[in-house]
């Protein structure tokens, strides 16, 4: 293996050979490398071959080969300027989109009713190599496939708040950004009012009046993304509008919806989509808390807040997994949507925009 | 003779700013024929700019600007029409082309939607129509491979290229008359002659009538039928640019005339710059506005301000005021 490809540049060289040829060494080790991590992070999720301690250990070994593996293996196929955690984090994201889409034909264990899991083990450790891969529940509910539903209600709730906010928040940003004056001091009133109200008591005062249900938790998320997106939009749009293009279509007759839509849209529209992206983590675990608190979507309809809460008490000790499972769907979701959502804005900064 | 394409007839333009009314444009009269070409030349801050966009009409009456006399397009007063009655004369009667074409252009939009846009608009053109019309205009102008340049971002294109779509968009629907800020001033020496000769040999061709906006005589001489000089938002001078250059009157027009470098002085001979910091708009001097930087002012230009008599508004205009210094 050519060390350079896992090795950090030295300092004094820091120009690290940036083309190198593909070296059929570093493929092979790599994707090795890979299957190995795999099949040590399968292993030590089982209870049957090891310790806890040594579990531990061999998963935490595991998933640091995948880290070292997958880089270079990325970087052999795609050049040095390959990001792991980028595309780890579209790999993600993209398996969960396919499975929450697909969980009714997929070959999962019971997630809701009970009654068919009465033949269940209760409580069960994860075991990959068994019929619930993650384990199941105090009922016996199989919880790889609570997870993927849990995670339908959590992204659809929280995707749905960030279209509505974005779509609302985006409008009333970009009409006070361009006519300013009178129009823009009453959007800022209308904003500052909504920021001055602490998100969670206005949840918890929102939860006791809506029945919960996707459709009402999501319009009561939506409520806190609009502030920032109405100040983002305005910001963008305030930017971009003295700019001579606009001026230009102003001159060759365009309307003034005309340009809000044709000249000033698609400039604002990138730095909001990057935002909402990372809103998108944020509600994800908004929602969490609500269900948790056990004002969210009630049980047994799964999200990863309720089920994290059947943690509470001494479970957590006994059973760890319970919450262990949905906290790390959680944890990765999270993750992946900040990571990406982050890349999108740095890619997009209307600062760093080239004219 | 029949009457002018444009006639701007004794325009002022006022703005309210924070440290009180300002008079960028003070009482300028201007006629331009169809076809004819115009320069109007003046330093920095002498109002050019808001000359060109009052006379567009993008300056209008407002909270904080005042505009009075009048701006006939064809015999219609643009600023008494109504906002739509503006816009369907911008784009079909008259066009501007921007200073910075960095800028002018929107970095999301493609080279041929940019082209395109207005002429649907304007002209109800289907949408392969438009596009083939903007090839056309993109090969008007001039530029290489248009069906591929059509299909690029703004940022792909070189600087004088993206002027160049600029200027198409101007032309796109076929204006009488365009009004051209500063064209070249973003732009590399070599490109500005390039985009300079391509406005001319278009507005030739096209018989449209054209104001240059210069702050360099130069580039106005031998490009314009006729050349008004400003300062500090008047006109001191104005009359065909041939007879200008040979025989300034004004002293602000002869000291801009002198200061244009030429190729046949010796290579390290001085300019003669012109003294002086042009003068506060907020507060204008009294009389000539150009005495406190004038080589011939006396005390009657201090106190009387010189009307515009026969192109040329000086107590001692300069074959005159010669022979009183000589
Ligand atoms: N919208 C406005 N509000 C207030 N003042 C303005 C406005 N637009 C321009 N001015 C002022 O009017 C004066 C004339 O400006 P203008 O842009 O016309 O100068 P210019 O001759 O075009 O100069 P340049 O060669 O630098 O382009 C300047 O003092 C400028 O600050
Ligand atoms: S009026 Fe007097 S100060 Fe003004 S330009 Fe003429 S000579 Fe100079
Ligand atoms: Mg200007």
């Amino acid at each position: 293996m050519s060390e350079t490809a896992l090795l950090p540049a030295a300092p004094e060289a820091p120009a690290v050979p940036a083309a190198r040829g593909r070296s059929a060494r570093v493929l092979v080790l790599s994707i090795a490398g890979l299957v190995a991590s795999v099949a040590m992070i399968l292993l030590s999720a089982s209870p049957d071959y090891f310790v806890t301690t040594l579990r531990l250990v061999v998963a935490a070994a595991g998933v640091a080969l995948m880290v070292v593996s997958g880089s270079a293996l990325g970087r052999q196929l795609f050049g040095p300027a390959f990001d792991l955690s980028f595309w780890f984090s579209v790999a993600w994201l993209l398996l969960l989109g396919l499975a929450v889409t697909f969980a009714p034909w997929l070959p999962f264990g019971e997630h809701l009713d009970v009654a068919n899991s009465l033949d269940q083990p209760i409580n069960a450790s994860p075991d990959p190599f068994s019929a619930n891969p993650l384990g199941t529940n105090l009922f016996g509910l199989d919880l790889l496939a609570r997870s993927v539903y849990g995670a339908r209600s959590s992204l659809v709730i929280a995707v749905t708040a960030v279209v509505i906010g974005t779509v609302i928040g985006g409008a009333i940003g970009m009409v006070a950004g361009y006519f300013q004056k009178s129009v823009d001091r009453v959007v800022g009133i209308f904003t500052n009012s909504l920021l001055a109200v602490p998100p969670l008591i206005l949840l918890i005062a929102l939860a006791t009046v809506l029945e919960p249900r996707i459709r009402n938790i999501a319009f009561a998320l939506s409520l806190l993304t609009i502030p920032g997106m109405v100040r983002l939009a305005r910001a963008t749009t305030m930017l971009y509008a003295p700019r001579e293009f606009v001026v230009a279509a102003r001159a060759l007759g365009a309307t003034r919806v005309r340009i809000l839509f044709r000249e000033l849209l698609p400039n604002v529209l990138l730095p909001i989509v990057s935002l909402a992206i990372v809103m998108i983590s944020i509600l994800i675990v908004a929602e969490a808390s609500l269900s948790f608190l056990g004002l969210g979507i009630e049980p047994p309809e799964p999200t990863w807040g309720n089920m994290i809460a059947e943690g509470e008490g001494t479970v957590f000790e006994d059973h760890p997994h319970i919450v262990l499972v949905p906290g790390t769907f959680l944890f990765l979701t999270v993750f992946a949507f900040n990571l990406v959502g982050e890349k999108a804005r740095r890619r997009w900064d209307p600062r760093s925009v080239k004219l | 003779m029949t009457a002018p394409l444009l006639e701007v007839d004794d325009l002022r333009t006022r703005f309210l700013t924070p440290r009180g009314p300002m008079v960028a444009v003070d009482g300028v009269s201007l006629t331009l024929a169809a076809g004819e070409t115009l320069g109007i030349v003046g330093e920095s801050g002498s109002g050019k700019s808001v000359l060109g966009r009052t006379i567009m009409g993008l300056i209008t009456n407002g909270p904080t600007t005042t505009v009075t006399g009048a701006v006939r397009v064809d015999g219609a007063d643009i600023h008494q029409l109504t906002p739509q009655g503006r816009r369907a004369l911008w784009g079909t009667k008259i066009a501007m082309v921007f200073q910075d074409p960095m800028t002018s252009l929107n970095p999301t939009k493609r080279v041929g939607t940019h082209l395109s846009e207005s002429l649907r608009f304007h002209r109800g053109l289907s949408r392969g129509a438009a596009r083939t019309r903007a090839v056309e205009l993109l090969k008007l102008v001039g530029i290489p491979e248009p069906e591929r340049r059509a299909g690029q971002y703004p940022h792909e294109l070189s600087g004088g290229m993206r002027q160049r779509v600029v200027i198409a968009m101007a032309l796109a629907c076929d204006p009488k008359l365009l009004i051209a800020d500063e064209p070249t001033t973003a732009l590399d020496v070599t490109v500005q002659k390039q985009i300079l000769d391509l406005l001319q040999s278009l507005a030739e061709r096209l018989q449209m009538a054209t104001i240059l906006i210069s702050h360099d005589l130069g580039t106005v001489s031998g490009r314009t039928d006729r050349v008004a000089v400003m300062y500090a938002g008047r006109v001191v001078e104005s009359g065909e640019t041939r007879d200008v250059f040979a025989q300034p009157r004004h002293p602000y027009s002869g000291a801009l005339i002198e200061s244009i470098p030429r190729l046949d002085a010796a290579s390290h001979s001085l300019l003669p710059a012109i003294v002086g910091q042009p003068p506060n708009m907020l507060n204008p001097p009294s009389g000539c506005r150009f005495a406190p930087r004038c080589a011939f002012a006396q005390d009657r230009c201090r106190t009387e301000t010189p009307a515009l008599v026969d192109d040329v508004a000086c107590h001692f205009p300069l074959t005159q005021a010669l022979e009183v210094h000589a």
